[in-house]
């Protein structure tokens, strides 16, 4: 019986959580809910910062972790405040109407 | 020595004159140009002077021009009696013929660029005369066709010059072609261009490479010099102005080939086959252009094609190895042919731009001094001593007639043509009544003072300057036979020329027309000058430019050449519509294209670095 | 126990994260990503980070979500008409997904034979002192603001330009 986790398993968390974010971001017809994904994308990899920071036994990767939590922050306030403008302008949240280009 | 300023100061002439030139004014145009060229003539003579006996060349060596493996060409200056000869006759027919132009060309447009040009053939012809090597010779060469051109088209919102033009550079360029030959074979035999190299290994080579190296080297001046085949352009460079016609296509620049194959003296004298054809072609086109002067009736075209057919007399005289005699009838001629342009552009001048022989007649009342100046180069052209042509004619074809007794018979009957059909112009121009509707006016004294000097030199120019002579020390000698009988023969022969003329157009003045009709066939085939330049058009012109045109222009230029440059821009244009299909505003597919080049960089990255 | 734990949470995080992407109303896939922030926390705190556990509960999902969470209400967002989806996503898009995780798994399995050890309070370093631990807030505030701090300092110049870009974006026209 395991008395600790391997750290791999970690890592292959961290990459099942990305592709399932990847996946939402292409699938989803909703702004919302690719926005979401992103998040879940950049959830995916904080955690895989924090496993190396402890495979290689540095304080560096939760600073990293930390500084995109921020960026995260801000990016969702911005995309959010886009998002307004957007359902302002065209009355919709899916994705695929918001495109005034002619073919 | 400082032989370059001859050379040079022409040279600065047309720099001044053709970069300054438009704001001058008249005076000082003229100064610039004439008094480059008298300058020069000047500088000439105190060469003369300082080079003692004159049995020693001098040579002055400037820069290294080509340094290229074997090949080493300097700009080499060199002079001996030979070069004093041409460099006299260039220089001081120059400065009489420029003088000349200052009133010949007072009224036309274009009055400082005539000038320059005519300054920049000096230099060039100077190039000629005096270089050193085969390839300044060609620059000089070169450079002179470069100025017929310019010269002939000067007039160039008139069609006829400049197609004229064209014509002359055009066809001096198939002669260039053969000198360009010429010299490959030289280099590759002999290793040098330098005259001086080449002169004495010459003898060393096979008869075959001599006689191969002499053919081209008359290629080159059959064209410059216009003998057959390649004289078609002298005729039309008629249209351009006439003392450009005395200076370039009389005196200096046709007699260039001339030159060229007298300097290669050495390499002909161990080619006889070469020189046999070359006397054969200086018959041939002495007597063709003699027939063909007979009838034509523009008054610069007579003396254009008896330019043509003396040229053939001077390269007989080549052929035969009477090179000292060629050169005097080089000389000879210069005097009496550019008098007789410069008196029929001044008989043009008189009436205003009348050139038609037609409309001619009686003006030897009128256009004094013309007349009286003329009168000496008729002496001289026909032969008549003491007058300078039949010096060195007759020396012409005693060398002949040592060589070939055949030349010699055709020489003669070609002498009395020539006589004959001088005569008539001069008959038709100044006897009889005048046919035409203009009032005709002496020209003033800037133009009749160097035609009366030219008569001058063409009485005396014979007896006084003994070319042979003076040239004995550089070619070959010669063993002529003292015949009083070809001398007399040939006197002969002039005297019945000009009595025929003068029956004809003279005492009876209708009789040349009937003549003409009763042999019209024969008439209009001279008339017509031998359709050789329509033969030419059809055989030669035609199948050139339009095979030019069909293959050249329309299959490779604008098929392949423009194919392959429109075609990269079709193609970039193609792939261009490709990628627009990937900005479809779509904002899912932008997506799932960011994910693919994610995927694409990293797999790159793990293949190119493992996967670290 | 820590095993027992890891497997815990991470098959909460994995459920949450396929209903994030799986469920039609937003607000449900918003919740299910709250779900997936909590479990990642307690993860964290495995990894002995426990700044970063910490801040994840207070910013991601407590203000980052709850922003979300504003913003569909706001704008009502409705569940998503279904259009109907190919075949192809259907029977081949699970099992590929499945497959390529397989690989991902075998290649990080291969990266890391060494077999590092995750152990509640295994996390040590370098700049620690005694008595405190790696992932707090004191080593972390340490180096924040020693070796870090430009970035730090950067950070807070951009959310003040998120913050104008947001005010600016979402306010309502001037008439």
């Amino acid at each position: 019986m395991l008395q600790a986790v391997p750290i791999s398993w970690f890592l292959t968390l961290s990459a099942v959580l990305f592709s399932l974010g990847v996946a939402g971001f292409l699938f989803r017809r909703n702004i919302i809910t690719v926005f979401m994904s992103i998040e879940l994308m950049l959830n995916a990899v904080n955690l895989s910062f924090v496993t190396f920071s402890y495979h290689h036994k540095e304080v560096a990767g939760h600073l990293f972790t930390f500084f995109v939590m921020v960026v995260a922050a801000a990016e969702a306030a911005v995309g959010l405040a886009i998002i307004l403008t957007v359902f302002k302008n065209r009355a919709t949240l899916n994705i695929d109407d918001v495109s005034s280009m002619k073919n | 020595m400082q032989l370059w300023l001859i050379p040079l100061l022409p040279l600065l002439g047309f720099l001044i004159n053709g970069i300054f030139g438009r704001r001058f004014s008249k005076g000082l145009i003229n100064t610039v140009a004439i008094g480059s060229v008298v300058f020069s003539f000047a500088w000439v003579l105190k060469t003369i002077a300082g080079m003692g006996d004159l049995n020693s060349s001098v040579t002055e060596h400037y820069f290294t021009w080509i340094q290229s493996g074997a090949l080493n060409i300097g700009c080499d200056f060199f002079v001996d009696r030979l070069t004093i000869v041409m460099l006299l006759v260039v220089t001081g027919v120059g400065s009489l013929i420029h003088i000349y132009a200052i009133g010949y060309m007072a009224h036309e447009g274009g009055y400082y660029r005539f000038f320059a040009y005519l300054n920049l053939f000096m230099f060039f012809m100077l190039m000629l005369v005096l270089g050193a090597n085969y390839l300044l010779l060609f620059v000089g060469w070169e450079g002179v066709g470069l100025c017929s051109y310019l010269l002939i088209g000067f007039y160039f919102d008139k069609q006829f010059a400049t197609n004229a033009g064209n014509k002359a550079f055009i066809v001096n360029r198939i002669g260039d072609f053969g000198f360009a030959l010429a010299m490959f074979l030289i280099f590759r035999n002999f290793q040098s261009l330098d005259f001086a190299t080449v002169f004495h290994q010459a003898p060393g080579a096979t008869e075959q490479t001599l006689t191969l190296i002499g053919l081209l080297l008359m290629v080159g001046a059959c064209g410059k010099s216009a003998q057959i085949p390649l004289y078609v352009w002298l005729p039309d460079a008629m249209a351009g102005p006439t003392p450009v016609s005395a200076l370039i296509h009389a005196a200096t620049m046709v007699t260039a080939g001339v030159y060229m194959t007298a300097r290669s003296w050495v390499i002909y004298t161990h080619a006889p086959g070469a020189m046999d054809v070359i006397a054969i072609i200086g018959v041939a086109t002495a007597f063709f252009a003699a027939t063909i002067g007979l009838a034509q009736n523009d008054i610069k075209k007579v003396f254009a094609y008896s330019t043509v057919s003396q040229l053939g007399y001077m390269f007989i005289g080549v052929g035969s190895g009477a090179f000292g005699a060629a050169i005097w009838h080089l000389v000879t001629h210069a005097f009496f042919k550019a008098l007789l342009f410069l008196g029929a552009g001044s008989v043009i001048h008189a009436l205003s731009g009348e050139q038609d022989l037609r409309n001619m007649g009686g003006l030897r009342t009128k256009i004094k001094f013309t007349c009286f100046s003329m009168i000496f180069a008729w002496w001289a052209i026909s032969g008549i001593p003491p007058a300078a042509g039949f010096y060195s004619k007759d020396a012409i074809l005693a060398a002949a007639y040592a060589h070939s007794p055949a030349i010699y018979w055709i020489g003669v009957f070609t002498a009395g043509l020539t006589a004959f059909y001088v005569s008539r112009a001069m008959f038709l121009t100044f006897f009889g009544e005048y046919r035409g509707h203009e009032h005709p006016h002496e020209s003033p004294p800037v133009m009749w003072v160097p035609l009366v000097i030219l008569g001058v030199l063409s009485l005396v120019g014979g007896a006084v300057f003994n070319v042979p002579e003076f040239l004995k020390y550089v070619f070959p000698a010669v063993v002529e036979p003292e015949n009083h009988a070809l001398v007399m023969i040939s006197i002969a022969a002039g005297a019945i020329g000009i009595l025929l003329a003068a029956w004809m157009y003279v005492w009876q003045p209708g009789m040349a027309d009937k003549l003409a009709a009763a042999f019209s066939a024969p008439y209009k085939l001279i008339y017509s000058k031998y359709f050789v330049d329509e033969v030419y058009d059809a055989t030669v012109v035609k199948p050139v430019v339009g095979g030019s045109r069909l293959l050249l222009w329309k299959g490779i230029d604008a098929g392949l050449i423009d194919g392959i440059v429109n075609g990269v821009g079709g193609r970039a244009r193609d792939i261009g519509s490709a990628f627009r299909l990937l900005q479809s505003g779509n904002i899912r597919s932008y997506a799932a294209w960011v994910l693919f080049g994610g995927v694409a960089v990293i797999v790159v990255m793990g293949i190119a670095g493992g996967l670290r | 126990m820590d095993v027992i734990l890891f497997l815990i949470f991470a098959a909460i995080a994995v459920v949450c994260a396929i209903n994030v992407v799986v469920q039609t109303h937003p607000i449900s896939s918003a919740l299910s990503l709250v779900g997936v922030m909590g479990s990642l926390a307690v993860l964290y705190l495995l990894l002995g980070a426990e700044f970063i556990a910490a801040a994840q509960v207070i910013v991601y999902a407590g203000a980052i979500m709850v922003l979300f969470v504003f913003v569909i209400m706001l704008l009502n967002a409705g569940a998503e008409t279904r259009k109907g989806r190919s075949l192809m996503v259907q029977f081949l898009g699970v099992p590929l997904l499945i497959f390529f995780l397989g690989l991902a798994a075998y290649f990080v399995q291969r990266m890391f034979p060494d077999n590092t050890m995750v152990r509640f309070g295994g996390f040590t370093c370098a700049g620690m002192q005694t008595g405190e631990s790696c992932g707090g807030a004191e080593t972390v505030g340490r180096a924040l603001f020693t070796t870090y701090l430009l970035p730090f300092e950067v950070t807070s110049v951009l959310i003040l330009i998120a913050i104008i870009g947001a005010i600016v974006l979402a306010r309502k026209e001037l008439e």
